[in-house]
């Protein structure tokens, strides 16, 4: 419990950074946000207005202060582009790439832990071999382009994905909202239909989404199943007759859990920054896509707040991260 | 016979350095080129060097329009076909890697030196300096790369140098990281207590003595680091954030393509896509050989 509380509050100085560089990155970078505001053909004494009014006329602390309060009041800036505050903007759009996020780490789980279990077990047999060619090119192949190469092949060439424009089709009413995920919303409400058509729309950029990472959590359940394979316990527990699967899953992999666990907590971070690509070629109406949209419109309100959400989202992944781990392994308490 | 232990202990402390091969160029190459995923990724960014510097000697230029019909598919006349302009998509792929060649430099740079200073200052005083300065990394950390990138990006204003600034600054704290913990174990070692006994200013031995034996990590960060930053610029440039059009840059052809590839035209998009997959392929390639061979340890594959 103190460990866990512990933890919390060292998490709020880390929050705290995170805004004042969010903070300093519109003030202290070159570019005028009034005038990027006002726009480029503005005469000096509307930019100057403007400047007033956003307060950038007062001194640097003043305006961080300001800035802190209004985010606690829950005041995260005004999209112009959209006419709304950016609080309801992203209000209306996360629960799409929430629903996105979570089929990704789904699937990054499912295949990334597996595969690197059987290439781990399996050591420089083929199996292995191809799995760490899948982990170096899976790794390497830009997510954007993979997308639109996905579009390309299942969409244009085999017909099997649905036209990459949203979260279901456009004749299926989407599902009574609850939870404002289509796949939970449509399977508690019954709607067949609702639930076939989202499921077939999120597969494919849940898939794009997921390739990075599945990468990486095999690479990582590979190298640490190597680890502890070769220990002292596993030998034993080899040696008093256990069947092999039993000691791989029992006594290896929950011992490589913490590790596997981490690795996807790191993952889960930069999912966000992938959501932003996979949204975008897919037309999907998620905060990736509206901050895509933002920049274009150089808005920066919604870029700030998206920035800061990424940041707490990875901070707080990672806090559970630890705690989850320290309930697993009682010696990370104490470390 | 003239005495040459005194010049041998000013450079002894080389052989103490980490790694079995860190103070043998020669061997580390040797080792290197044993090592075939790497030779693999070697040639990957060969083609795309030479390719650079041989752009300017095919017959048409990489922003010249109308060289064929519009959205041609490849052929004899034009490799890799022609885009919604009639341009050269072969002479702007590799046109693109001079671009993306550079951006990893300069972003690469960028990142060496502020982070490098930074891990070895905070790593060699310790204390509140180093508190606060590996804080600031630590908070930087906090920031999926990505969503850093296009904060920073955004705020520059849209461009390619915006995007080579913004993919350095992001690369920052991994440095600072890998020095700091670097320097913090050499500190204690025997040779900086001999520096300090000779009377060497503590300036001196950080760049004459310390840095020096950090090189090893420090290249083989900067190699992955290629690949990432290369990735990480052509990302922006897609969203719109960095190279903007008709910049014949990888990420900005696949931006370009886009529209194209769902109604069948997948040859703008192809070419570009395998070349930025190819050249983080062949960094990352490298970079896991040089660690292999400069620092066994970091090894992850074992």
């Amino acid at each position: 419990m103190n460990h866990v509380v512990r933890r919390v509050l060292a998490m709020f100085p880390a929050l705290l950074g995170v805004v004042l560089c969010i903070f300093l990155l519109t003030r202290v970078l070159p570019g005028d946000p009034a005038r990027t505001l006002a726009g480029e053909q503005a005469d000096p004494a509307t930019v100057e207005k403007i400047r007033v009014e956003m307060g950038l006329d007062q001194p640097l602390v003043a305006q961080f202060i300001s800035y802190v309060r209004d985010l606690f009041a829950g005041d995260f800036g005004f999209a112009w582009h959209t006419g709304q505050p950016v609080l309801t903007d992203f209000a209306s759009r996360l629960p799409a790439t929430v629903e996105l996020a979570i089929v990704a780490i789904f699937i990054s789980l499912l295949v990334g832990v597996p595969i690197g279990v059987v290439s781990a077990t399996r050591r420089d047999r083929p199996i292995d071999h191809a799995s760490r060619v899948f982990s170096l090119i899976g790794a390497s192949m830009p997510l954007f382009w993979l997308a639109l190469i996905v579009i390309f092949v299942f969409y244009n060439r085999l017909g099997w994905e649905p036209a990459p424009l949203g979260r279901i089709a456009q004749g299926v009413n989407p599902p009574t909202s609850i939870t404002g995920l289509y796949l939970l919303d449509s399977l508690l409400t019954g709607d067949v239909v609702a639930f076939k058509s989202s499921l077939a729309h999120i597969i494919w950029p849940a898939l794009c989404l997921a390739t990075g990472s599945t990468a990486i959590i095999a690479r990582m359940t590979r190298s640490e199943m190597l680890e502890v394979i070769n220990q002292d316990y596993v030998r034993t527990a080899r040696s008093k007759g256990l069947p092999p699967a039993k000691v791989i899953l029992k006594h290896a992999l929950k011992n490589a859990a913490p590790v596997i666990v981490t690795v996807v907590g790191l993952q889960f971070g930069q999912l966000l920054g992938g959501a932003v690509i996979t949204e975008t070629v897919f037309s999907w109406p998620g905060i990736g896509f509206y901050v895509v949209q933002s920049v274009l419109a150089t808005d920066y309100a919604p870029v700030q707040a998206f920035t800061l959400l990424a940041a707490a989202v990875y901070l707080t992944v990672n806090l559970c991260v630890d705690l989850f781990n320290a309930r697993l392994d009682p010696r990370i308490e104490n470390a | 016979m003239p005495d040459t232990t005194v010049s041998a202990t000013a450079t002894g402390h080389r052989a103490a350095s980490p790694g079995p091969a860190g103070s043998r160029p020669t061997t580390a190459w040797r080792l290197l080129v044993r090592n075939r995923l790497a030779m693999v990724g070697l040639v990957f960014i060969a083609i795309w060097t030479i390719g650079a510097l041989v752009a300017g000697l095919l017959p048409y230029t990489p922003t010249e329009t109308g060289t064929g019909g519009l959205l041609e598919p490849p052929s004899a006349a034009h490799l890799f076909g022609t885009d919604n302009f009639g341009r050269d998509i072969l002479a702007r792929v590799l046109a693109g890697g001079r671009i993306s060649l550079w951006t990893g430099l300069i972003a690469v740079g960028i990142s060496l030196l502020i982070g490098v200073p930074i891990g070895a200052v905070s790593g060699f005083v310790g204390g509140a300096v180093s508190a606060v300065l590996m804080r600031v990394m630590d908070v930087l950390l906090a920031f999926p790369s990505l969503v850093l990138a296009m904060a920073i990006a955004a705020a520059l204003g849209p461009g390619l140098a915006s995007a080579m600034v913004a993919v350095g600054v992001v690369g920052i704290p991994e440095f600072a990281r890998i020095v700091y913990s670097q320097t913090r174990s050499l500190r204690e070692r025997d040779f900086v207590e001999a520096g300090r006994a000779i009377g060497l200013r503590d300036r001196t031995i950080l760049i004459r003595h310390i840095i020096p034996n950090t090189v090893a990590p420090i290249l083989v960060r900067s190699t992955l680091g290629m690949g990432y930053a290369i990735l990480t610029a052509a990302s922006l440039s897609f969203i719109g954030l960095g190279a903007q059009p008709p910049t014949p840059e990888w990420g900005v052809m696949i931006s370009d393509g886009r529209g194209y590839i769902i109604s069948g035209e997948w040859w703008m998009t192809v070419f570009p896509g395998i070349a930025i997959a190819t050249s983080i392929l062949g960094f990352n390639l490298i970079g896991d050989g040089l660690r292999d061979v400069l620092d066994p340890r970091l090894r992850t594959s074992r």
